[in-house]
């Protein structure tokens, strides 16, 4: 399984070698890649529906419990299967779609990693790991969203989309680190039979509002529904697999996947009723509103994924059955009907429901796909559609004491989605063919297949359920730790009110459709609400945190080398200043001071002479070489003190000092122009309360108590552990080795930076 | 300073000077010096020498820019530390010695290959940036 997640980032990483050589005829080869994985996971599907659970195990950070665990078990292997299906035949529709795109390798390297990542989070076990494929598969949809590099609007979406998915994945961090604490594993597997623990624990409640952020952020729930209706302006097969049929889904993955851990709770069930009974009807109603096809769909998804929030919040058998069976419907239809939005806009050019009339004569096989996803969206007999929503009808009718409530919505939901699926379904192809769209030609199969193919699927389920009742709702069913036996999925049920009801419901909502026209009127009247919507409310709040952030990092960084000098030293003086004057306790004890020898002074003397006159000199070269010879003394203070290795570095390194200082103020004009009178004195004073200071730093730590553990270990073992008799460059290159490697490359990152500095030489139109 | 006084010395200092530097370097391990101190010896010998005789000169001398040194001794400091890991599967950076007394340098372990590398990022480092920042007008 780990080799079946690796195959897509092999891939990606493949493409930025021989990019150049694909994007030409052989792009469609690398549909091969989600159509292997799609039948290897296939394979699974009669171990699974036997009761099987395949685990594979690869230790990865094993101190911290943080290993790669993949588990196939019905519900990953239902989406394992939504993924790479949806994605061979997302694969395929690329290859036509953006033929000839100056980066369509770059895309095929996204969308495969994508598709890896997508893989890994439905198969991780492990909930750091599942994290971190979690944030690789927001980092992805971010540059797939930005595609259209040069589209400003393009570049804000992803930005945004990225913000809120990224926020939510943090908060799946810190979900995650909290129930790896209370439960002692990050493995979910392990975490199942400890629901009742982690219900009782004082942190449930926030556990399960961290998991819910990740999961409702993802998901596009209410109120962190806008960034799915921006993304939209990714190319459509990125709508398509990404926001409609797989990413978006990883929140109701992840709900799904922690019911049996977190669920069977009040506040679970109630939250999740509420969220996305909100979610549902609220952006139900705004398809009504858009006359952009793939707005009326980002609308009508966000839907969807509110019904599926609100029957896993149900919790019972029969919602989650509906849950289950919804995800497949909505898997289908939606990405027919996105498919289908992209052929149209490939071949007529535009995506305005007001203007699409007749293409059923040019685009006959594209009209019959968008018919029967239309219908299956409606719920529909005979399509898969109708079982769908007979389930969610009948779960949501036994739910106790609200029923009536809950009912009224998910039908007010259903009328509302049944419009917007043949708004995007059936209403581009029928009336009359314009005659602007006469000369729209038919495309190759390559683009009209794979609508095609999602579409009778949805059709041939919906008459023989039998074919996905047993092999995959039920296994999923019973993931989720609940049995999933009595489950039979039919067609017809009987005549009972479910069925009544259904019928009221398409009727209800053919009326609508065949009343209300989707015109730029109800559009720019619901536009007039934008200033409360959620999306306007939280871009004014970044606006003011970014002004606020602009304006503080200035107030430091404003450019000045000397400012950034003494702003770092003002803050240690009052830092420290402030810590010493609480804690210090002034007991020096002078009589344990070694008496002063005549080097000691002789050295100290040179010193202050050399540190007058650096301050006092009107010469620039005098000061440097001034100062080197306070360099030069304390080396010598080191030589005294006994520390051999420090006067040598500390001596090479002044003189490569006072040699860098000689070459940059040569190039400095030849006039002097000292600072003033006040600049001085503010800076005699700075610097003299700095070095007071470290004065009393020190006399405080001489004070303290020392501990020589540290070092007694490090001259002890020197020589026993690593052959060494110098303990200053056996701590460098053996016991402490790892810091100097960083600490070298380090060095040559600023070596490289000063070089690009001083090197680069921007043309006139480049700086800005 | 281009008196012939220095140029004549620099001559003959810049090979005395480097051999001082790797005899520094070699003798890291049991007495003061080390990878560190023994390159700054060696850029300052190259300074010294293009103070000499010019930047243009010791660049010849040098043959290549000196910003190569860098990533070839950050592969030499990292190799050593990897090799414990990828031989012999012992942790990052363990020290590896070789059993047998060798003639001159006595015992040889990885980390002496790890202080080579220090040296070398050293002596890239600072030539990179002392000579970038003499040659930018």
């Amino acid at each position: 399984m780990l080799l079946a997640i690796l195959l897509g980032f092999a891939f990606s990483f493949f493409l930025v070698f021989t990019g150049k050589f694909f994007k030409g005829r052989i792009s469609i080869l690398a549909a091969g890649i989600p159509l292997a994985l799609f039948i290897y996971f296939a394979q699974f599907i009669g171990r699974i529906s036997d009761g099987e659970v395949i685990t594979q195990f690869h230790s990865w950070i094993p101190a911290f419990g943080v290993n790669l665990g993949f588990t196939l078990d019905g519900l990953s292997l239902l989406f394992s299967l939504m993924i790479t299906g949806i994605g061979f035949l997302v694969f395929v529709y690329t290859s036509s779609y953006l033929k000839g795109h100056k980066y369509l390798d770059r895309f095929y390297g996204y969308l495969s990693m994508f598709m890896a990542a997508m893989l890994g989070l439905v198969l991780s076990d492990n909930l750091i790991s599942l994290f971190v494929f979690w944030e690789l598969t927001s980092i992805t949809s971010f540059f797939l969203i930005g595609f259209n590099n040069t589209s400003i609007a393009s570049r804000k979406s992803a930005i945004i989309a990225l913000s809120i998915t990224g926020i939510g994945g943090l908060s799946l961090l810190v979900g995650a680190l909290f129930l790896g604490a209370i439960t002692g594993t990050y493995s979910i597997a392990e975490m199942l039979t400890m629901n009742p623990e982690i219900a009782s624990n004082p942190y449930y409640i926030l556990i399960v509002l961290l998991i819910f952020g990740a999961a409702f952020t993802k998901s596009a729930q209410f109120p962190f529904h806008f960034w799915l209706p921006g993304a939209m302006k990714a190319p459509t097969p990125v709508s398509t697999y990404l926001h409609s049929a797989t990413m978006v889904k990883a929140g109701i993955y992840l709900l799904m996947r922690l019911t049996p851990v977190l669920g069977d709770h009040e506040f679970w069930n109630t939250t999740l009723i509420i969220v996305g009974a909100i979610t549902m009807v609220y952006s139900a109603i705004h398809t009504l509103f858009r006359t952009d096809l793939k707005g009326i769909l980002a609308y009508s998804t966000i839907s969807a994924l509110g019904i599926l929030v609100f029957l896993i919040g149900q919790g019972t058998v029969e919602a989650l059955t509906a849950a289950a069976v919804f995800i497949i419907v909505h898997a289908l239809y939606k990405a027919t009907l996105f498919l289908v939005t992209g052929i149209i806009d490939h071949q007529a050019g535009t995506r305005d429901t007001t203007v699409l009339r007749g293409l059923r004569k040019v685009l006959l096989p594209v009209a019959a796909a968008g018919f029967l996803a239309a219908l299956s969206s409606a719920g529909i007999p005979p399509t898969i559609g109708f079982i769908g929503k007979e389930l969610t009808y009948e779960s949501t009718f036994h739910f106790g004491n609200i029923a009536i409530l809950l009912m009224a919505l998910i039908i007010i939901t259903k009328i509302l989605l049944l419009y917007a699926g043949f708004v995007a379904g059936i209403k581009p192809f029928t009336g009359a063919l314009p005659a602007r769209f006469e000369n729209t030609k038919m495309p190759s199969f390559i683009l009209w297949l794979p609508p095609v193919l999602l579409a009778v699927a949805g059709l041939i389920f919906g008459i023989f359920p039998g074919i996905i009742e047993g092999s995959l709702v039920k296994p999923m069913v019973s993931s989720m730790g609940l049995d999933g036996k009595e489950i039979h999925l039919k067609l017809f049920h009987g005549f009972n009110v479910i069925l009544l009801l259904s019928a009221i419901t398409i009727a209800l909502g053919t009326v609508l459709y065949f009343v209300l026209k989707p015109t730029k009127k109800l559009e720019t009247w619901i536009a007039k609400f934008e200033f409360i919507s959620p999306q306007t409310i939280l871009t004014n709040s970044w606006g003011f945190f970014y002004k606020f952030s602009n304006t503080w990092t200035n107030l430091f960084q404003n450019g000045y080398l000397r400012n950034y000098v003494s702003t770092i030293m003002v803050f240690m003086i009052v830092l420290t200043g402030y810590a010493l004057f609480r804690t210090a306790t002034y007991s020096v004890d002078f009589t344990t001071f070694s008496p002063i020898t005549v080097y000691e002074a002789i050295t100290s003397l040179v010193m202050l002479v050399a540190i007058v006159y650096t301050v006092f000199t009107r010469s620039r070269l005098a000061a440097v070489a001034a100062m080197g010879i306070i360099g030069y003394a304390i080396c010598i203070l080191f030589v005294i003190y006994s520390a051999p290795d420090l006067a040598m570095t500390q001596f090479s390194i002044d003189t490569l000092t006072v040699i860098l200082f000689v070459l940059v103020l040569y190039k400095l004009p030849k006039y002097l122009k000292l600072s003033d009178y006040k600049t001085r004195i503010k800076d005699g004073v700075l610097s003299l309360s700095f070095g007071s200071i470290i004065i009393l730093l020190i006399l405080e730590v001489l004070a303290e108590p020392i501990s020589s553990d540290v070092s007694d270990y490090y001259a002890q073992n020197a020589y026993i552990l690593a052959h060494g008799k110098n303990v200053v460059n056996v701590i460098l290159v053996d016991f402490r080795g790892a810091d100097t490697m960083i600490e070298i490359s380090v060095l040559a990152i600023a070596a490289i930076g000063v070089f690009a500095l001083l090197k680069l030489r921007l043309k006139k139109s480049d700086k800005r | 300073m281009k008196t012939i006084i220095l140029r004549t010395a620099s001559t003959y200092l810049l090979p005395v000077l480097l051999l001082f530097s790797v005899f520094i370097l070699l003798r890291g391990h049991y007495s003061p010096g080390g990878g560190f101190v023994g390159g700054l010896i060696a850029s300052i010998a190259f300074v010294l020498h293009s103070f000499a005789r010019g930047l243009d000169n010791t660049k010849e001398l040098l043959r290549m820019h000196p910003g190569f040194l860098m990533p070839i001794g950050l592969a030499l400091a990292f190799l050593a530390g990897v090799t414990p890991v990828l031989l012999f599967d012992l942790p990052f950076m363990t020290g590896l010695w070789y059993p047998g007394h060798l003639p001159v340098l006595g015992s040889l372990g990885s980390a002496l290959f790890f202080d080579l590398g220090v040296y070398l990022v050293v002596v890239g480092v600072t030539l990179t940036i002392i000579f970038t920042i003499s040659e930018s007008a």
